[in-house]
């Protein structure tokens, strides 16, 4: 495949392991309570985010123990994946989702969990929205959550991680997890982006280059000049997606953006506490002499807009780009390679541009932001939603919609013929009704493209807020 | 969409404690066969059946819409609705489990009554849902992967092998073996029905201890 780094070509600069500490480094070693010999290390947790789906097996579990949550003040429960975005004020319609949401609020209640944002709760939102917003995610720290996409928090210079619910268990019980240590992996990107270019664009370059297995048992940290002049919301985007070449998780030293953004939150530091975290925050840096197990950089001028064909988010290429011809693709790969693309309605070879598609998703914990929306925003401004697309627009979280209206973006949106939703995961995964039908085509700002992801058949072109508002008012895949 | 009255397989969980199973120490089994590559946790088990409260059922719904039509009955041309392919033991292509960190994806795998998945490469996520629940993920190489799917491909009563105190898993319609790594502490953990919960209980003392003297502000 052109451009591609196999895994073996990935994996071929190891770097061994003697010189100073990664940043990773210095936040693991930080948590460790013990280590089991050949075996796992004992993690402190020092924020656990938490939502109605990996959760309620857990809590049974704490029942059937007899156990109560150990540290409850250290998880963060918001309803998010299950939950409607139209009309939340209303009971929830359908039984089976209605008794998930009861339950989280009865496990809330029950084990005295005093950070619970139910559905319409002011800080209610998309868990890893919420979790940076009120100050939860704070550097150095150690955060989980049984969700994949716990990434995000890595932008702060965090250790955050996915992990299913048996662990969901272990947290609440213990606060403490067990992990064996990956390894690590720095991939700078030097230069900066064009014009016109997400960082969305720079991850899904990144995936596609890697593979969606090529990061598979590392934790990555992100460097280089491009990374460094993001914003943090741009920096989430980036961490969010990490998950999706199969990293643990990724990270970024913290600096003064991130300092900034962190300062005044509710439940950041105040006043000497502020001083001293600070201080020790600015420390939060991989050394200079540190060695990596893997060391990748790009160069982040040479990044165009991109777009996925496929059904993994590796799967991607610019957006003037052919979907590769079968003898790009290695043997083994072939069967799962075009039973991806009779999925998609692709052809090997294809060009997409032009293409018309059916629907259009703005949200999601990967770009359900408010910097999303202002660049959504600016582009449709002036412009019309085309006739053959349906849009669902789906803000992060309460805030992020307040601050759509402190703005008057709605206001322009909808002149451009498009309506604000109410906050939730939505049509990323599809759990509640915004589903896309059977064989039709979504521009999607969400985080995958597997088969089914967004509803059952349900065909997913992965891009980022600009690719999406071009489609969305063009009606086709179109340069933004 | 509810599937779960179409199936002709019973959930098996009901019968098999998640993290028992493991007390003989080896398996011989035939295997079922999925020779793709990145199966995603969104294929083994579709959000939409995310919305249950308990571990149960799981395993009726497992790669639910590669294996029902719309009308949820089977899809004749997937494996497990091919009556030659039967056993405890699932092999599938490279990067099995990729994706969302969901554990109903484990809980449908055992639901359906596996106890061993072999790929050339796993999840990590993935990886850590299964110890907990008692499957046992063995990496084989890719070159012992592509004779596994060639062996039962053409005898599709092809059995493996799977010893879990010799870490060795063995092709035995071709003889050839190889070893495969799980740490020692999860080992022990799938022999013996220990949780990492009996486990991180029995050091509270520790915790307490860390948490007073944290090295960090």
């Amino acid at each position: 495949m052109t451009n591609k780094i196999t895994d073996s070509q990935a994996r071929k600069f190891p770097t061994g392991d003697s010189g100073g500490k990664t940043l990773f480094d210095k936040i693991w070693d930080a948590h460790v309570v013990s280590i089991i010999e050949n075996g796992p290390t004992q993690l402190y947790i020092d924020r656990h985010f938490c939502h109605e789906v990996t959760s309620p097996q857990a809590f049974n579990g704490l029942r059937t123990r007899g156990l109560k949550v150990y540290r409850p003040d250290k998880t963060t429960m918001t309803a998010d994946h299950n939950t409607p975005t139209i009309n939340q004020e209303l009971p929830v319609k359908d039984p089976i989702s209605k008794n998930q949401l009861d339950q989280f609020a009865k496990n809330a209640a029950e084990f005295g969990m005093p950070i619970f944002y139910p559905l319409g709760h002011e800080k209610n939102g998309v868990v890893h929205i919420i979790g940076p917003e009120n100050g939860f995610t704070q550097p150095g720290m150690t955060i989980v959550c049984g969700d994949s996409h716990t990434s995000t928090h890595g932008a702060f210079g965090t250790i955050a991680f996915g992990i299913g619910t048996s662990e969901v268990e272990m947290v609440l019980a213990t606060q403490c997890i067990l992990q064996s240590r990956p390894k690590t992996m720095r991939i700078t990107f030097d230069g900066n982006l064009n014009n016109g270019v997400t960082s969305k664009d720079l991850a899904l370059y990144m995936i596609s280059k890697l593979t969606t297995g090529g990061a598979t048992g590392y934790f990555v940290e992100y460097a280089g000049e491009a990374v460094r002049n993001m914003t943090m919301e741009q920096r989430m985007t980036v961490c969010n997606l990490s998950i999706e070449m199969g990293a643990r998780g990724g990270l970024i030293a913290p600096d003064e953006t991130t300092f900034n953004y962190v300062k005044g939150r509710e439940f950041a530091p105040k006043g000497e506490e502020w001083e001293e975290k600070l201080a020790f925050w600015k420390t939060l840096k991989s050394d200079d002499d540190a060695v990596f197990d893997m060391e990748l950089t790009f160069d982040a001028s040479e990044i165009q807009p991109m777009i996925t064909y496929g059904t993994n988010p590796g799967m991607g290429m610019g957006i003037h780009e052919s979907i590769p011809t079968l003898d790009e693709i290695d043997e083994a790969g072939r069967i799962s390679f075009q039973k991806s693309l009779e999925y998609m309605g692709f052809e090997p070879g294809e060009k997409l541009l032009g293409k018309p598609i059916d629907y259009v998703f703005l949200g999601s914990c990967t770009n359900g932001r408010i910097e999303d929306f202002r660049l959504f925003t600016n582009y449709v401004k002036g412009r019309k939603k085309a006739d053959n697309v349906t849009a669902w627009l789906v803000p992060g979280s309460w805030k992020v919609r307040q601050q759509i209206e402190a703005e008057g973006l709605d206001k322009i949106l909808e002149e451009a013929g498009f309506a604000l939703r109410q906050p939730g995961c939505s049509a990323c995964l599809a759990m509640n009704d915004d589903k896309v039908p059977a064989g039709k085509y979504a521009v999607s700002t969400s985080n995958r493209n597997f088969e089914g992801r967004q509803g059952p058949g349900a065909r997913t072109i992965l891009a980022g807020p600009l690719v999406a508002a071009a489609a969305a008012v063009n009606g086709k895949i179109t340069m933004p | 969409m509810n599937y779960q009255n179409n199936s002709e397989n019973k959930d098996k969980s009901a019968q098999t404690p998640p993290s028992g199973g493991w007390g003989a120490g080896s398996l011989i089994s035939t295997v079922v066969p999925l020779p793709i590559e990145n199966v995603d946790t969104d294929q083994i088990i579709p959000a939409r059946f995310l919305k249950a409260t308990d571990k149960n059922g799981f395993g009726d719904n497992l790669f639910a819409d590669w294996r029902y039509n719309k009308d949820g009955s089977p899809k004749t041309d997937f494996v497990l609705n091919n009556p030659v392919y039967s056993g405890e033991i699932l092999v599938a292509g490279k990067n099995f489990g990729s994706g969302s960190s969901r554990e109903h994806a484990a809980w449908a795998i055992a639901g359906y009554g596996f106890k061993v998945v072999v790929s050339s490469f796993f999840a990590d996520i993935f990886k850590n849902n299964a110890l907990n629940n008692g499957i046992l993920p063995v990496v084989v190489s890719s070159e012992f992967l592509a004779e596994i799917f060639a062996s039962v491909n053409e005898n599709p009563k092809t059995t493996l092998t799977v010893d879990l105190v010799n870490q060795t898993i063995s092709n035995n319609t071709s003889g050839k073996s190889e070893t495969f790594e799980i740490n020692a502490y999860k080992k022990d953990c799938l022999l013996n029905g220990f949780d990492d919960i009996d486990y991180l209980l029995s050091k509270k003392d520790l915790i307490e201890k860390w948490e007073k003297k944290k090295p960090n502000p």
